[in-house]
């Protein structure tokens, strides 16, 4: 295997540190028209009238849609396989706005100026109601989020609007009262995790135009082109063979862009004036309506003997699904599948939960969905039941670990097939030097030095669900396309999908040009999230390979006239094996290909999993506390990752490093906050941090490899687990540092330095 | 971001005051500060052409012209041979380089900002700014006032030996800050400067021989919550930076 | 009001708005190169040299740059490519869309700033966010651009 596990360059690399023009904003028709929307004041409002005489007047205005002028049937924004579990809870524009910053009005001018002006001149009467904010209040509250008696959920996900009930859910193995019952030791604790935004560098944005068959062709920065066809067909009301996707270059999604966020404003437009038109979120409106992680409220209860072992963990979990449903039910359910399967010894566990409304801005999918607040909630709780025991944490971890072999009872059963996980510890320790570290010193100018560990998971696709397809062909002069439909987000998946073609068609990776994504155009993929691309369309880049040799060596066979037994291919050429010196190459056979045959040379294959294999791995931070103004530096941290073979080994290394500095800003400052009548208050990069590189020091990550007998070349994922670890691994160096327990994120500096005061 | 109709060059101090005079006008510093505003100016009065982009040292004080740079007086020789890091680790914290190759003395003073490192620091050190109409003033009566239409030129910071020290905790290394302290000394004269408490900046002096003198220092200050933090984290954090920045001017 | 800025060695005389971001007038004039990812002056992905230094695009406005010389990174071709090679020989490009203003300021720093530590360089760099990367592979493709550079 020439490429796969080598650092490859990506193939669009040299294009995007020369800033070429690749990306939505740069592709935009110079006659398009600027879409700019009024967003509600109100968390919680009818409109009674809009009044939009005024703003028509503006010059260069050519048309304000209200809730009057859109379609009426409610649908879901959340990038999902049809039947989508998020239930049906949205209109384009609708007359109840249900979170600050909902639109109210979509006006669409030839300039920005005049768009702007006009949205400052639109008069609107609003029947103001109060606002249901805090989520533990909202199951049952007489306020209610959803009203609408045309409110539908699709699957059955305990959704019920008159309850404000998004969700609900519960499951147990074993019996979870009687194991507690029986334990030495019972920690609990009741964590509380805050809505993230993805922060993406390229803000939500589309273009949209009819194209010369008069098909409305939307160009936006998607991960999800195929499903952003169905939703804009269900929304628009218009048929999915009239809708065209393309995914330029797109600039980070980290799961913010598996919703339709911006698509619907402009596509109407279009279908209404049919003219193009663009929208470009403002990093604002991206903070305001975008698509964040969903806040949770999350209770754990775990129980041990007093020789370490955890016999049970029960976990409660309340959701704020906000205002609207996207991706609500279904991150809930990594929030347990995904942290309890942790431990492979369990003797039982519960998991029940709720997802509610309320009238913050709807959630949505960010990086680890939902795995990343249990995972918080559970390896904190672990990590608090052995300072109970006097155990050191990872001793706890290593005593009871998921190993190969288990069968994984809160993973739907299914097999552990492929598990580092004890490696992963080994290596975390010695890299970290956890044994001399543990838990504290405490340096001469008073700051102390801590450590702390947790450990986390992920799944790889969505079993039996989600599928990729890609085709191959092979061209005159033998070269080869590549085309996909899953969606390269800076990931580099375009590049680790070439790697495995290459290896499987023993070619030069230049030889294989690959293209995404276009709905009319590529294979069909449910996109680029849920941690699949590499497990899942890789499979059917492995699948398509394949097939393709086998037509390869059909047609040199042929050429050569001998049969299929008797000849070999090598990449370069179809041979004879008993006589090597007749062959054809690679290049004849493509130009023979194109000439006075049936059939030119083309593969394609899907692949969809029965299984969902988990990537592994263990965090370790080592930080700096001042206990006096309670400041904490995380001074290093240490990942260890088992995503089973390294496809990329750069790729992977910087999806790590990256997973983990969002994780740490997760972990020490990001916090969405909303004031007291429900809007946001910190809409900018101003008010909401994320990392900069001051705010690191090292990050060294090292991978520790199992191989998944399922994937392609023994591969899983990597891109949402390297998120998990830095909450709890945080909070226990905090706890090593200070004798205090955080239970809810961000921790604070002022949390740590009035805690020590109150201590 | 804020929309202007007009652009003038002033091409004398006076003119500059005479256009600042319309509310509808608005002085053009870096530009940093003044997008986050929603504004419709009717007349940007930039003062690019006033020679007021120089730090000149006399034998007593140095004078920083209104349009220099963060980044000039963050770099600047002169300065640094006079007062160590101080400028330097006044502004390292602003966002970044780019910001500070923008953003200007002048416009940082004038706005008044409560979390302001900027006014934070000078507050230690002996300054006075001047304006275009109301002439030289010592920099805490400046920073009291209300913003008005005077414009400003140029700070003076006196060259008398005074050494200060600045101290923050801020939530990310690049965000404004939680609370600023800074301490100054001259001749056994101790002055504490206690800014984004959120309210801005003030100073006191104070006598380090009073045993009581870090809670009579930080009574002196009022304290508030806003996002970022507590009043009663702020307070806390007083008397940790302020006793930190004493010590290390003693030990200096 | 009439201003005349060279871009990129172009000279161009224009008539414009007074408030027009210098963002948008070198994106009007083809430099697509150049991003906004924020309104608040923090992202530093508009990053564009103004007779030789990095400033934020988006706070400076374009009348401004009468009479100056504005760089955008398709000015710098030769040099985005030398440091690009070595962004992406670490996969430190990832989504690319605060690459160009990110190459801006680090070519900025290679001229201002010798032989700086890793602390020097954090801190140049500082206001240029990156969400993808976590920052480290970043740092690694400057220190090997550094060190090429001194090698020759």
């Amino acid at each position: 295997m020439a490429y796969v596990n080598a650092p490859v360059r990506k193939k669009d690399a040299m294009s995007l540190v020369t800033g070429k023009p690749v990306y939505v904003e740069d592709q935009i028709p110079k006659n398009a028209l600027v879409v700019k929307l009024l967003r509600s004041p109100h968390a919680n409002a009818f409109i009674t009238s809009i009044d939009k005489t005024a703003a028509m007047k503006v010059p260069g205005v050519v048309c304000i849609l209200t809730h009057e002028d859109a379609p009426k049937s409610r649908f879901t924004t959340a990038g999902q396989t049809y039947p989508e579990p998020s239930p049906y809870d949205r209109l384009i524009l609708d007359r109840h706005l249900r979170c600050a910053g909902d639109p109210v009005a979509i006006v669409a001018a030839e300039t920005a100026q005049a768009a702007e002006r006009a949205v400052r001149m639109i008069k609107v009467k609003y029947d103001v109601r109060e606002p249901l904010l805090d989520f533990r209040k909202a199951k049952d509250n007489p306020i209610l989020v959803h009203p609408e008696d045309d409110f539908k959920a699709l699957c059955p996900v305990g959704a019920d609007n008159k309850r404000n009930l998004c969700s609900t859910d519960v499951f147990e193995i074993g019996d979870v009262e009687k194991e507690l019952a029986a334990c030495d030791v019972v920690c609990t604790r009741t964590y509380h995790t805050k809505a993230n935004n993805q922060a993406m560098m390229e803000t939500f944005r589309t273009f949209t135009y009819l194209d010369e068959y008069g098909r409305l062709t939307v160009v936006s920065s998607t991960q999800v082109p195929f499903h952003v066809r169905r939703i804009l067909s269900n929304a628009l009301e218009i048929k999915k063979s009239q809708i065209r996707v393309i995914k330029p270059r797109i600039g980070g999604g980290f799961g913010a862009k598996q919703s339709v966020v911006s698509e619907l404003f402009p596509a109407l437009v279009t279908m209404k004036t049919g003219r193009p038109a663009s929208i470009i979120y403002t990093r604002e409106e991206s903070m305001t309506n975008g698509s964040p992680r969903h806040e949770m409220q999350m209770t754990v209860r775990v129980g041990a003997d007093q020789s370490g072992v955890i016999r049970v963990i029960d976990l409660y979990a309340l959701s704020n699904a906000g205002a609207y449903g996207d991706h609500g039910p279904t991150t809930i359910g990594l929030v347990s599948h995904k942290s309890l399967s942790l431990y492979g010894g369990l003797s039982a566990a519960r998991f029940a939960c709720d997802v509610v409304y309320t009238n913050t801005m709807g959630g949505g999918a960010y990086r680890g969905y939902g795995a990343t607040q249990g995972i918080f909630a559970v390896e904190a709780a672990v990590s608090e039941i052995a300072a109970k025991l006097s155990m050191d944490p990872c001793e706890i971890r290593e005593k009871n670990m998921v190993a190969e072999g288990q069968i994984m009872h809160t993973y739907y059963g299914e097999p552990c097939n492929s598990c580092a996980l004890d490696r992963c510890m080994q290596k975390a320790k010695e890299m970290m030097q956890w044994n001399e570290k543990y838990p504290r010193k405490v340096l001469e100018n008073g700051h102390i030095r801590s450590v702390g560990v947790a450990m986390a998971m992920q799944g790889s696709g969505i079993s039996g669900v989600d599928i990729g397809s890609v085709e191959i062909r092979l061209n005159d002069d033998g070269f080869y396309t590549l085309l996909v439909g899953c969606t390269d987000m800076g990931t580099g998946c375009d590049t680790i999908l070439s790697q495995m073609a290459a290896d499987c068609l023993e070619c030069d990776i230049d030889n294989i040009a690959v293209r995404g994504v276009d709905t009319d155009q590529s294979p069909y993929d449910t996109g680029s999230y849920a941690s699949s691309t590499t497990y899942v369309t890789g499979m059917a880049v492995v699948k398509t390979c394949e097939s393709l040799r086998k037509k390869i060596i059909e047609m040199g066979a042929s050429m050569l006239g001998v049969s299929v037994d008797e000849v070999s291919f090598d990449g370069k050429r179809v041979y004879v094996i008993a006589d090597e010196n007749r062959s054809v190459t690679i290049s004849e056979i493509g130009y023979a290909s194109y000439e006075g045959h049936n059939h030119c040379l083309s593969a394609s294959e899907s692949h969809s999993s029965p299984v969902s294999p988990p990537p592994f791995m263990v965090g370790m931070a080592e930080i700096d506390l001042d206990p006096l103004t309670g400041e904490v530096n995380v001074i290093d941290y240490v990942g260890v990752v088992d995503c089973g073979t390294v496809i990329n080994k750069n790729l992977a290394r910087v999806q790590t490093e990256g997973g983990i500095v969002q994780g740490i800003g997760m972990a020490l400052y990001e916090d969405i906050r909303y004031s007291e009548r429900g809007t946001m208050q910190n809409n900018s990069f101003m008010q909401y941090k994320i990392p900069s590189r001051l705010d690191l020091n090292t990050i060294r990550v090292a991978f520790e490899s199992s191989y998944e007998p399922t994937g392609p070349f023994g591969a899983k994922s990597i891109g949402e687990l390297v998120i998990n670890t830095p909450s709890p691994a945080i909070v226990d160096a905090i706890y090593n540092a200070t004798g205090l327990w955080f239970d809810t994120l961000p921790v604070r500096a002022e949390d740590i330095a009035l805690g020590l005061l109150k201590k | 971001m804020f929309t202007a109709q007009n652009y003038v060059m002033a091409s004398s101090l006076e003119e500059a005051y005479t256009f600042n005079q319309k509310k509808a006008n608005a002085i053009l510093g870096g530009g940093c500060f003044l997008r986050l505003s929603k504004k419709r100016i009717h007349t940007l009065i930039d003062l690019s052409a006033l020679s007021l982009d120089k730090i000149e040292e006399f034998d007593e004080e140095f004078r920083i012209g209104a349009m220099v740079t963060l980044r000039d007086v963050e770099t600047n020789d002169a300065l640094r041979a006079s007062f160590g890091d101080g400028f330097y680790e006044m502004v390292r914290h602003i966002v970044g380089v780019q910001f500070r190759n923008c953003a200007t003395i002048g416009g940082s003073l004038a706005a008044r900002f409560g979390f302001s490192d900027i006014l934070t620091f000078l507050l230690a050190l002996d300054c006075e700014v001047e304006l275009a109409h109301a002439g030289r003033m010592p920099l805490c009566e400046y920073a009291a006032m209300k913003p008005d239409r005077d414009v400003l030129a140029c700070l003076y910071v006196k060259k008398n030996g005074r050494r200060a020290v600045y101290q923050t905790v801020r939530q990310t290394k690049t965000d404004i800050p939680v609370l600023a302290c800074a301490v100054s000394v001259l001749n056994g004269e101790y002055r504490a400067v206690v800014g984004a408490r959120p309210a801005r900046a003030m100073a006191v002096s104070f006598d380090p021989a009073d045993p009581d003198w870090i809670s009579k220092t930080v009574n002196a200050f009022s304290f508030g919550s806003n996002m970022r933090a507590s009043e009663e984290y702020r307070r806390h954090l007083a008397v940790v930076l302020l006793t930190r920045a004493y010590n290390a001017i003693r030990e200096e | 009001m009439v201003v005349t800025i060279t871009v990129n060695g172009t000279k161009y005389t224009d008539d414009i708005s007074p408030d027009l971001p210098l963002l948008d007038y070198v994106r009007s004039k083809g430099c697509l190169s150049v991003k906004r990812g924020c309104e608040t002056s923090n992202c530093g992905l508009c990053t564009v040299h103004l007779d030789g230094k990095p400033v934020l695009s988006c706070s400076v406005l374009a009348v401004r740059a009468n009479g100056r010389q504005v760089t955008t990174l398709e000015g710098l071709e030769e040099e985005a490519r030398a440091f690009g090679a070595f962004l992406a020989d670490e996969g430190g490009e990832q989504c690319g869309f605060c690459s160009p203003g990110f190459i801006m300021n680090v070519l900025a720093m290679a001229h201002e700033l010798d032989d700086p530590t890793d602390e020097e360089i954090r801190e140049y760099l500082a206001g240029n966010l990156c969400r993808c990367t976590g920052y480290q592979s970043q740092l690694r493709a400057i220190r090997k651009y550094l060190t090429s550079k001194k090698e020759g």
